[in-house]
């Protein structure tokens, strides 16, 4: 295999320089390609290597789409092509003349399969050709993937491209690609000194253990370079492992923030232990889904968006919700704390089965639109986006919930209300309303929230219960009716989380939260931020 | 209060007698219970299974039932909560006078009921796959032990992809502990190094897995080919993948196969950034057969959504069924003692385009495959054992366990014998 690599390598150089395909060897090529189609997965390894060997670049889209599962034999003459889904049917392209036969019936084609390790050997292989390809993404892309695959046979094709290379951003890629190889091969030892100063220089976990094996295996200079190097490089790595773990807890400190803030209004402004507050959050995912299937069906075109519009319409569908359990229930049962958790728990029982009847008892798939979707790599650190965003946006909403509370006559009115109903209702505030109007808003935040979290979990009947908990955790730790206690609760208790997983494992670091908050609550009962002034004595 | 608390108290007792005497009582009907969870956490799972049952007592009724009598389904929801099980399965056997009954899912709820089914002698078909150590009289477990799935997904690792590494990642719980553990034992026996196994445990419905998922790539850069072997259960397995998709873990560097993972969960997902992770099972839907394509087609019928995707559980409620209709037609009755004589030996097709049959452990014979995720939330087969495996309830690799073998035949008639003492009861039930 390595001797096949070495010459396909030598045979890319050759043929990409050189022009046209004779007739002869064009028919052998589609011989090759249709033997693609014969026997199992492990004979079908040696077919890819005959036919990255042959270093015609008609292989690759052949090779690439037998990689994603689009390569297809024809049951008819056993010839293999290129296909593309066309509503019900295919569209069949030839591999070596380019013909293409549209609207054929997928019964009369097989699959041809690929798995794992073939994938593996494809993308390896043709990360050689990609080298030589006009687009300097693609030949970075190749860069990196022949720095991981580790394949000594790769250096004589890197190095001739390192000669050409025009790009800044590649070259360094090679040079480190090829720093791999050389600190791994018999080369002298200045050479080799060289390279671990590049492969320092790039740092990371798997320089890391190239360099680890290199200081096992070598000797006198080399052995000391790379031993130093391995020091500097963990010691780095250490620091941004430190960060990293910030970035997680402030993370998780976003989602409990969202989660819980819906519940700072009902449970902390208004005192109402809302049991249902979970239910509220799930309404919002479904929300999000409904709307997902509106815009697929109708307007795929806007699917980027679809969370825009979700929001609104989550806030809207929750806050409604929460109002008719205002009016309907909870103001019947106003300084009766236990009747109304009662009350509510049976309702989020209600919520959950009703959604169970509507939408069925498995889960929904909410797609993430491609912003946010992959990572965004910042040095050691890859950061998530769906979790950048939802940071931000946990952010955002606390703000402005910020702003609704101090800054709007309504706002005025609701803390008006919680802090003094007798007085406010003399002064004309029309106190019932006021309680709905609260209500139906902690209600509708819950349900923006649930938009967010459809993104990074579950969309279930059962999305509910599992942040329940976590939010009450919150507003209590933070100090029930304070803003500000849930903002600095959520990220505290966040990081703590984050701080104990990587020593005591995600089961223990849960019960350790737990215990914190428990002697906590014990020392200051009314949580982070307490709550000052008469409102307290009532 | 106390009124109210009254009233809502009746309005509770009145739905839930709605629900169990919707399965009217007639006469010269044989009862086949169903003991699935239709709310609670649970539900996701196993109501498909519920309607995989009504499906094959339809469609066996229209056959012309069994020795000249309807076949009757008494269905009732324990509702995810275990206590609820034993009641529920106490409820099916002494009120409604079941034959044979087809349920439960997690360990959990079947430990809770075994007490039920020995003291009322009745039989209980277990179609999910579970962690073994067990093996009881009453009890016919159709789902796989773990040498017919963990072990064989693992030497498929080690053979053809060549890993070294392994995290075992799992839902703290029973099923995921017993296989963890049963696995290290196995790794270690193939000469594994301590250091090269990371075991790694997280709660129920665990959603935040940056943490993990990091760890898993960064123990996965150490240089030797890593796999993850997955024991995560239910609801934990989205955010898990969502992860792994996000952090830009590609199967073809790091695989992940998993136990628990069936063509229903992937039904909640984008699988297109999953490609190529793996899924250890005894069937997969996109298996070809004849016998596949028919159950595929009136499953679809039976609920008249052709969207609606089938997975292992319910083919082992399939081969379950059909080897009780066969032991009941061979027995001449439903009687529960000629009945549990009668199953070992049974042989049915499975839907793979083979035979299963029940061995005197209670445990059956199944082929094991391993899939590969495809961008479409389907299965592709990318290998499958030579022959058909047997269940093993006892696992060789855990050394209290070797030595015990279970066989229910007479003379032995013994879940635990021990073959170093020659005494029945080395340990279990």
């Amino acid at each position: 295999m390595t001797l096949l690599r070495a010459l396909l390598v030598c045979l890319v150089t050759l043929v990409l320089s050189s022009a046209a395909v004779p007739p002869s060897m064009a028919d052998d090529l589609q011989d090759t390609i249709n033997a693609l189609a014969d026997g199992s997965l492990k004979d079908r390894a040696e077919k890819v290597d005959a036919l990255l060997a042959t270093g015609d670049p008609k292989v690759v889209p052949v090779l690439s789409q037998l990689a994603d599962g689009n390569l297809y034999v024809r049951k008819a003459d056993n010839r293999v092509f290129l296909t593309e889904s066309a509503g019900k049917n295919f569209t069949l392209t030839d591999p070596v003349s380019g013909e293409v036969i549209p609207d054929i019936n997928k019964r009369t084609l097989d699959k041809i399969k690929a798995n794992n390790s073939l994938r593996r050997q494809i993308r390896d292989g043709l990360s050689l050709f990609a080298l030589n390809s006009p687009d300097p993404a693609k030949r970075l892309e190749a860069a990196e993937t022949i720095f991981k695959a580790q394949d000594a046979s790769a250096l004589p094709a890197i190095e001739a491209r390192l000669a050409k290379e025009q790009d800044p951003e590649v070259s360094a890629f090679l040079e480190e690609a090829r720093a791999g190889l050389v600190l791994s091969s018999d080369a002298s030892e200045s050479d080799k000194l060289a390279a671990i100063d590049v492969l320092r220089e790039k740092g990371g976990r798997q320089v890391l253990s190239m360099l680890t094996a290199a200081a096992e295996k070598g000797e006198g200079a080399v052995r000391d370079a790379a031993e130093r190097a391995v020091v500097a490089i963990e010691r780095v790595l250490a620091i941004w492992e430190g960060v990293q773990n910030i970035w997680y807890g402030l993370s998780l400190g976003s989602v409990l923030l969202l989660a819980s803030i819906g519940l700072a209004i009902t449970f902390g402004v208004m005192g109402v232990i809302n049991m249902a507050h979970g239910e509220m959050v799930m309404i919002g995912a479904y929300t999000t889904f409904t709307v997902q299937q509106v815009i697929q069906s109708t307007a795929p075109g806007l699917f980027d968006y679809s969370l825009l519009f979700a929001i609104p319409i989550a806030f809207l569908v929750a806050g409604a919700v929460g109002f008719v359990l205002e009016r309907g229930i909870i103001r019947f049962l106003y300084g009766r704390p236990l009747e109304t958790l009662l009350a509510t728990w049976g309702v989020s029982l209600m919520l959950q089965q009703a959604v169970r009847t509507i939408f069925g008892p498995t889960n929904k798939e909410v797609s993430n639109p491609s912003w946010m979707s992959g990572a965004l790599d910042l040095a050691g650190l890859s950061l998530t986006w769906n979790r950048i965003w939802i940071f931000f946006f946990a952010l955002a909403v606390f703000g402005l919930l910020f702003l609704l509370l101090k800054r709007t006559p309504m706002g005025l009115q609701m803390r008006a209300v919680t802090q003094n109903r007798n007085m406010a209702s003399s002064l004309g505030v029309r106190t019932p309303w006021v309680d709905a109007f609260t209500f139906a808003l902690g209600s509708g935040i819950a349900g923006i929230a649930g938009v967010a979290l459809s993104q990074i979990g579950n969309v279930s009947p059962n999305l509910g219960q599992s942040y329940i908990i976590d939010s009450f955790m919150v507003v209590v730790f933070g100090g029930v009716g304070n803003l500000w206690g849930t903002l600095i609760g959520a990220l505290t208790l966040g990081v703590a989380n984050k701080f104990l997983e990587p020593f005591a494992g995600a089961v223990l670091g849960k019960i350790l939260v737990l215990v914190f908050i428990i002697l906590f609550i014990q020392k200051r009962p009314r949580g982070l931020f307490a709550l000052k002034g008469r409102a307290v004595e009532q | 209060m106390s009124s109210k608390i009254t009233k809502i108290a009746a309005a509770l007792a009145l739905t839930t007698s709605l629900i169990s005497a919707s399965a009217a009582f007639a006469e010269d009907t044989i009862k086949v219970g169903i003991l699935h969870s239709l709310s609670g956490t649970m539900a996701i799972s196993e109501t498909t299974l519920k309607d995989a049952m009504l499906m094959l007592i339809d469609e066996q009724n229209k056959k012309g039932g069994l020795l000249g009598k309807k076949l009757e389904a008494v269905v009732v929801d324990p509702a995810s909560d275990w206590p609820l099980f034993t009641e529920k399965a106490r409820e099916l056997i002494d009120v409604n006078k079941v034959s044979a009954v087809f349920g439960c899912w997690t360990s959990v709820s079947r430990k809770s009921v075994l007490p039920v089914f020995e003291e009322l002698n009745s039989i209980l078909f277990y179609p999910v796959q579970y962690e073994g150590e067990e093996s009881q009289r009453n009890v016919f477990y159709t789902g796989a032990a773990p040498n017919q799935q963990a072990i064989p997904a693992v030497d498929y690792l080690m053979a053809e992809e060549g890993v070294e590494r392994w995290v075992l990642a799992g839902t703290d719980y029973v099923y995921p502990r017993t296989t963890n553990k049963i696995l290290e034992a196995y790794l270690k026996a193939k000469g594994v190094a301590e250091e090269d196994i990371m075991i790694n445990y997280t709660p129920f419905g665990h959603s935040d897995w940056q943490t993990i998922v990091s760890d898993i790539k960064a123990f996965g850069e150490a240089g030797k080919k890593t796999a993850v072997v997955s024991t995560i259960n239910g609801d934990a397995n989205v955010p898990f993948y969502k992860e792994l998709a996000n952090q830009g873990i590609k199967a073809e560097d790091i695989p992940v196969v998993a136990f628990s993972v069936g063509e229903e969960e992937l039904a909640g997902l984008d699988t297109a950034p999953l490609v190529g992770h793996l899924a250890a099972w005894n069937y997969f839907q996109s298996v070809e057969s004849d016998a596949n394509a028919e159950f595929i087609d009136a499953w679809h019928a039976f609920t008249k959504n052709d969207k609606r995707v089938t997975n292992d559980p319910m083919e082992a409620h399939y081969i379950g069924f059909n080897m009780w209709v066969k032991a009941v037609e061979a027995a001449g009755t439903t009687d529960s003692d000629a009945v549990i004589d009668a199953l070992p030996g049974i042989s049915v097709p499975n839907l793979t385009g083979g035979y299963s049959a029940m061995m005197p452990n209670h445990h059956i014979t199944k082929p094991v495959l391993i899939g590969e995720i495809q961008d479409n939330g389907q299965f592709d087969v990318v290998y499958e054992t030579a022959g058909l495996v047997p269940g093993d309830a006892w696992s060789d690799y855990l050394p209290d366990s070797a030595k015990l073998i279970s066989d229910w035949r007479a003379p032995l008639s013994c879940g635990n014998f021990n073959t170093e003492t020659k005494e029945c009861g080395g340990k279990g039930n």
